[in-house]
C-alpha cells in the first residue's frame, strides 16, 4: 500500500561576491560578481537551468502525461524564483506548465530561505507572507503544507505553523527523535490539534540524492527495478514513503551521464507494477492517512550532515556572530520603511551564507566544500562581514 | 639502516628553516632506529657543550665536523668577508664560495670511504656536490632533499648561474629526489628538466611541544600585533608586508606591525617603513631565537608570511603551534597542507590588508582560525615525515641491490 510522496527543493541563494573592506562605502552591489563564475549568480542560474531544471522538468511533464497517477511536489525559495525570472524565464514557464497539470503541489517556505524562525517570529511570518504572494502571482496557487529552511524543525515550529493555518509540515525522519517509530506514517506534532507531520525517509531519499552514482556503494548501480523492490518491501509496514531531496539532484549533483534521468524515467512504471503502490502529494497523504502517533521533538532536527542539527549553519563562532549581527538590526531595517533596504537585509539572511562559513570540513566536509563558492569558510565570513558593514552604514544614512 | 647525511646547521645555531628541518628529521629518524652520521661544516660557534646536547638528544646520531667556512644561506660576499677574517688559519679554504663548496665535496668523498653507510642523504645545493662525491666513492644510492632552489632564493631575478648548474647536475645525478612540496616539485621539473617519477613530495612538520609551553608573556601594547618573521630578503616578501600594513593603518590605527629577522634587505625595509609614513607603527626586532622567538609568536594576534616564493615555510606551523592564526601567500608549499588559514597572492597587498583588517576587527575570525589551525597541525609531525623518508631509503636501497 505505500504511497510514494516526492518533494523536491528548488533553491538558489544570492551568492555574495568577493567584497573587500576597501569596497565599503563605494560599492553597494553585493550580489553581482562579474569576475568569478562560481559566485556569478546569473552564470549559475543559467548553468543549473541547462543541466537540471529544464531537462528534469521535461522528464516530469512526460511522466505525468504517460502516467496520470504520477504526482510530485516542489518547494521553491523566493530567491530562486526571482533569479529564474530574471535570468532564465523559460524555467518559470516550464514549472508553470507542470503546475497546470494538477499533478503538482507547491509547498510554502520562507521567501529568502532563511533561518528566521530561530531568530525572529515576526520576520519569519513576514517571509512566509512574501512567499505566498509570490507563489500566488506566478502559479495562481495557495499552498497548504509548509517546509522550513533546511528542514529545520521542532515542536515550537509546528505549533506556530499550525496557527498560520497549514494542515501539514515536513521534517527529517531521523531515528534519534523517532525512538523506534517508522518515518513511513503520518504523525501529529506535540501539542497541536490538526496539523500533520510528514517525515522524510532519509535512507531511500539519500539512495537517490547522494549514493546514486557512488561506485563504492554496495548497491551500485541503482536501477529502477531494484528501487521498486525496496518500495514494495515497505508494503504492510508503512503507508507513505516520503522522498525529499534537492531538485538539483537531477543533472546537477548527479550528472546526466550517471543515468539519473533514465532512472527517473523508468521509476513510475516500476513502482506502479505493484497494484498496491501509488504516488501522492503531501496534502493527499494528509487527506488519505490518519495520524499514527504523536511525535515530540523538542530539539532542532534538520536534514544536514551526520548530526542532523543546525551546526552546519550555527556551529562556530563566526557563524554565530554573523547571525547575531544580521538579526540585531531588524528593528532599524523595518523602521527604515525602505523596500530596497529590507530586500537586501533579507537576502543576507539566506542560510547558504552561513553554510559557507562552516569549518567542520574534515568529518563530513566534502559536501560543504563542493557546494561553497569560496576558497575557505574564512573567505566567506570576511566578505559577508564587509558587506554587512556597508549595509549598516547605508542604513544609518537612510 | 645507516645513513650518511650531509647537512648544514642545527638549532640553536641555525639561521633559518633548513636547520629546523634537518634537526626534526634527524631526531625522528634516530628515534626509529636509523643510524645517522651527520656531516656538518664546522663553524666557530659550535662548542663541545653543543655537541654534548646534540648527542644526548640524538642517541643514534654521530656528528662529523668538517673545517670549512660554509654557513647556510651564504652569499659570495659573506664568504669573502669570512675568508678575510680567517687569513691566519692554516687551512687552504676555497677562493670563492663555490670553490669552497668543491673543496668541501672532496672531503666528503674521504668521509664516505671511512664511514659505513647504506644511503647518502644531502640537503640543498651546498651539499649536493658532497653527496655526489660520496656516491662516487661508496657507490651507495644518493637521496637529495630539496628545501629550496636558486630560483626561490633569488626570487627569479639575478640567480647565480654557477649555483644553478650545481643544482642541475646534482639533481640529475641523484638516485631519488625529495621535494618539500608539490610547489617545489613542479619547480624542479620545470627548471631542471627532471623526470617527475624520481621526485617524492615529503612535507616538513613542527614539534608542537616546542611552542606549547607556558612562557609568560603579555602584549605590552594596548593594540593588536601583526607579525612578520623571516629573513629580510626579497623572496620572503617583507616589502609586500609593509605595503599591506600601510593600507591597514589607513583604516585602523589601533595596530602594531612587528618585523622580526635580519638579512640583506634590513636597511631598505626600515627606510621603506619611514617612506610609507608608518615608521611609528612598525617595530624591528632583529633576529630572534629561543625564548624570544617563542614569545614573539605568542604575543602576535596574526602571523603573516607574504613570501614571493616559499618552497615550504615552517614558520606558519610554529605560529599555529603557538596559538597564533596565520595568513600565508599562495606561492608557498605550506599552503598545500594548511586549510585553516588565510591565503593571498603575495602581490595582492590590498587583499592582504583586507584579510589582516578582518582578523583585527573580528575576534571570532581570529578564534576560529587559531583553534582549527592549531588542531590541523597535529597531523604534521616529524615522525610522519621520517616514516616517509624511511620509505624512500628502503625503496632505493632495494632497487640498488
Amino acid at each position: 500500500m505505500p504511497s510514494i510522496c516526492f518533494y523536491f527543493q528548488v533553491h538558489q541563494p544570492y551568492r555574495i561576491k568577493r567584497y573587500s573592506v576597501f569596497d565599503i562605502g563605494n560599492d553597494h552591489d553585493y550580489f553581482e560578481d562579474a569576475n568569478y563564475q562560481d559566485r556569478n549568480n546569473e552564470f549559475i542560474i543559467k548553468k543549473v537551468a541547462e543541466k537540471c531544471y529544464l531537462p528534469a522538468n521535461k522528464v516530469m511533464l512526460d511522466l505525468i502525461h504517460r502516467y496520470p497517477e504520477f504526482k510530485i511536489s516542489y518547494s521553491f525559495s523566493g530567491t530562486a524564483l526571482e533569479q529564474m525570472e530574471k535570468y532564465a524565464p523559460e524555467v518559470i514557464e516550464s514549472f508553470q506548465r507542470l503546475v497546470q497539470t494538477g499533478n503538482v503541489e507547491i509547498l510554502d517556505e520562507t521567501y529568502y530561505h532563511s533561518l528566521s524562525f530561530f531568530y525572529s517570529n515576526e520576520e519569519f511570518v513576514e517571509q512566509i507572507r512574501l512567499h505566498r504572494d509570490k507563489i500566488k502571482k506566478l502559479f495562481n496557487y495557495e499552498p497548504t503544507v509548509f517546509r522550513n529552511t533546511e528542514l529545520a524543525y521542532n515542536n515550537e515550529l509546528a505549533s506556530l505553523v499550525e496557527k498560520l493555518g497549514y494542515k501539514g509540515i515536513v521534517a527529517e525522519g531521523w531515528e534519534y527523535y523517532l525512538k523506534g517509530k517508522s518515518p513511513n506514517f503520518v504523525y501529529r506534532p506535540y501539542d497541536t490539534k490538526n496539523i500533520k507531520l510528514l517525515l522524510k525517509n532519509y535512507k531511500l531519499s539519500d539512495d537517490i540524492a547522494f549514493r546514486f552514482s557512488n561506485k563504492g556503494w554496495e548497491e551500485y548501480p541503482l536501477s529502477a527495478p531494484k528501487f521498486g523492490q525496496w518500495v514494495n518491501a515497505v508494503n504492510g509496514s508503512g503507508q507513505t514513503i516520503n522522498l525529499f531531496m534537492d531538485y538539483e539532484t537531477f543533472g546537477e549533483h548527479q550528472w546526466e551521464d550517471t543515468g539519473i534521468f533514465n532512472f527517473l524515467r523508468s521509476l513510475p512504471e516500476e513502482v506502479l507494477k505493484h497494484p498496491d503502490n501509488n504516488f501522492k502529494t503531501p496534502s493527499e497523504i494528509i487527506e488519505a492517512y490518519s495520524v499514527m502517533d504523536e511525535l515530540d521533538i523538542n530539539e532542532i532536527v534538520t536534514w544536514a550532515d551526520t548530526e542532523r542539527d543546525l551546526s552546519a549553519w550555527t556551529g562556530n563562532s563566526m557563524q554565530k556572530s554573523a547571525l547575531r549581527k544580521i538579526y540585531e538590526i531588524e528593528e532599524s531595517v523595518i523602521a527604515s520603511d525602505n523596500e530596497e533596504v529590507k530586500d537586501n537585509w533579507r537576502k543576507l539572511q539566506t542560510s547558504d551564507h552561513f553554510y559557507y562559513m562552516c569549518t567542520k570540513w574534515f568529518s563530513d566536509g566534502d559536501v560543504h566544500k563542493y557546494f561553497s563558492p569560496y576558497d575557505s569558510p574564512y573567505e566567506a565570513f570576511i566578505s559577508y562581514m564587509n558587506v554587512l558593514n556597508d549595509f549598516k552604514l547605508l542604513l544609518c544614512k537612510k | 639502516m645507516k645513513v650518511l647525511m650531509f647537512g648544514w646547521e642545527f638549532p640553536p645555531f641555525n639561521s633559518g628553516g633548513l636547520g629546523t628541518a634537518c634537526y626534526g628529521i634527524t631526531k625522528a629518524l634516530s628515534q626509529k632506529g636509523v643510524e645517522i652520521n651527520f656531516v656538518i661544516p664546522k663553524k666557530v660557534e659550535i662548542s663541545e657543550e653543543f655537541l654534548n646536547i646534540i648527542s644526548a638528544n640524538l642517541p643514534k646520531t654521530k656528528i662529523t665536523l668538517v673545517d670549512s667556512l660554509l654557513t647556510s644561506y651564504m652569499t659570495n660576499e659573506r664568504y669573502w668577508e669570512l675568508l678575510k677574517l680567517s687569513k691566519d688559519r692554516k687551512l687552504d679554504y676555497g677562493a670563492s664560495l663555490v670553490d669552497e663548496v668543491y673543496r668541501y665535496a672532496q672531503i666528503a668523498g674521504e668521509i664516505a670511504e671511512e664511514v659505513d653507510h647504506d644511503v647518502i642523504h644531502c640537503h640543498d645545493w651546498m651539499t649536493l656536490l658532497a653527496g655526489q662525491e660520496a656516491r662516487k666513492v661508496s657507490r651507495k644510492p644518493l637521496v637529495s632533499h630539496i628545501h629550496s632552489t636558486e630560483m626561490d632564493r633569488s626570487g627569479g631575478r639575478g640567480s647565480n648561474p654557477e649555483i644553478f648548474e650545481i643544482e642541475k647536475t646534482g639533481i640529475a645525478e641523484s638516485d631519488e629526489i625529495i621535494a618539500v612540496s608539490n610547489f617545489t616539485k613542479n619547480k624542479i621539473i620545470q627548471n631542471y628538466q627532471t623526470d617527475s617519477n624520481k621526485i617524492d613530495v615529503i612535507y616538513n612538520a613542527v614539534d608542537k611541544n616546542d611552542f606549547d609551553d607556558n612562557i609568560s608573556c603579555k602584549n605590552p601594547f594596548n593594540k593588536k600585533i601583526v607579525l612578520f618573521l623571516g629573513r629580510l630578503t626579497m623572496h620572503k616578501g617583507p616589502d609586500y608586508f609593509l605595503r599591506a600594513a600601510q593600507r591597514v593603518i589607513k583604516k585602523n590605527e589601533d595596530v602594531i606591525f612587528i618585523v622580526s629577522g635580519s638579512g640583506d634587505m634590513e636597511r631598505k625595509i626600515i627606510e621603506d617603513a619611514c617612506e610609507l609614513g608608518i615608521g611609528d607603527k612598525v617595530l624591528f626586532t632583529g633576529f630572534l631565537r629561543d625564548n624570544e622567538l617563542k614569545k614573539i609568536y605568542k604575543i602576535a594576534d596574526l602571523y603573516v608570511m607574504p613570501s614571493v616564493s616559499e618552497p615550504f615555510g615552517i614558520t606558519p606551523l610554529e605560529a599555529l603551534a603557538s596559538k597564533t592564526p596565520v595568513l600565508i601567500s599562495k606561492q608557498s608549499g605550506v599552503s598545500e597542507v594548511l586549510n585553516h588559514c588565510l591565503k593571498v597572492d603575495f602581490w595582492d597587498v590590498e587583499e592582504m590588508a583586507n584579510k589582516i583588517l578582518a582578523v583585527l576587527e573580528n575576534q571570532e575570525l581570529e578564534d576560529c582560525l587559531m583553534q582549527n589551525g592549531n588542531a590541523e597541525i597535529d597531523k604534521l609531525t616529524w615522525s610522519n615525515t621520517a616514516d616517509k623518508i624511511l620509505g624512500v631509503y628502503k625503496n632505493i636501497v632495494s632497487v640498488k641491490i
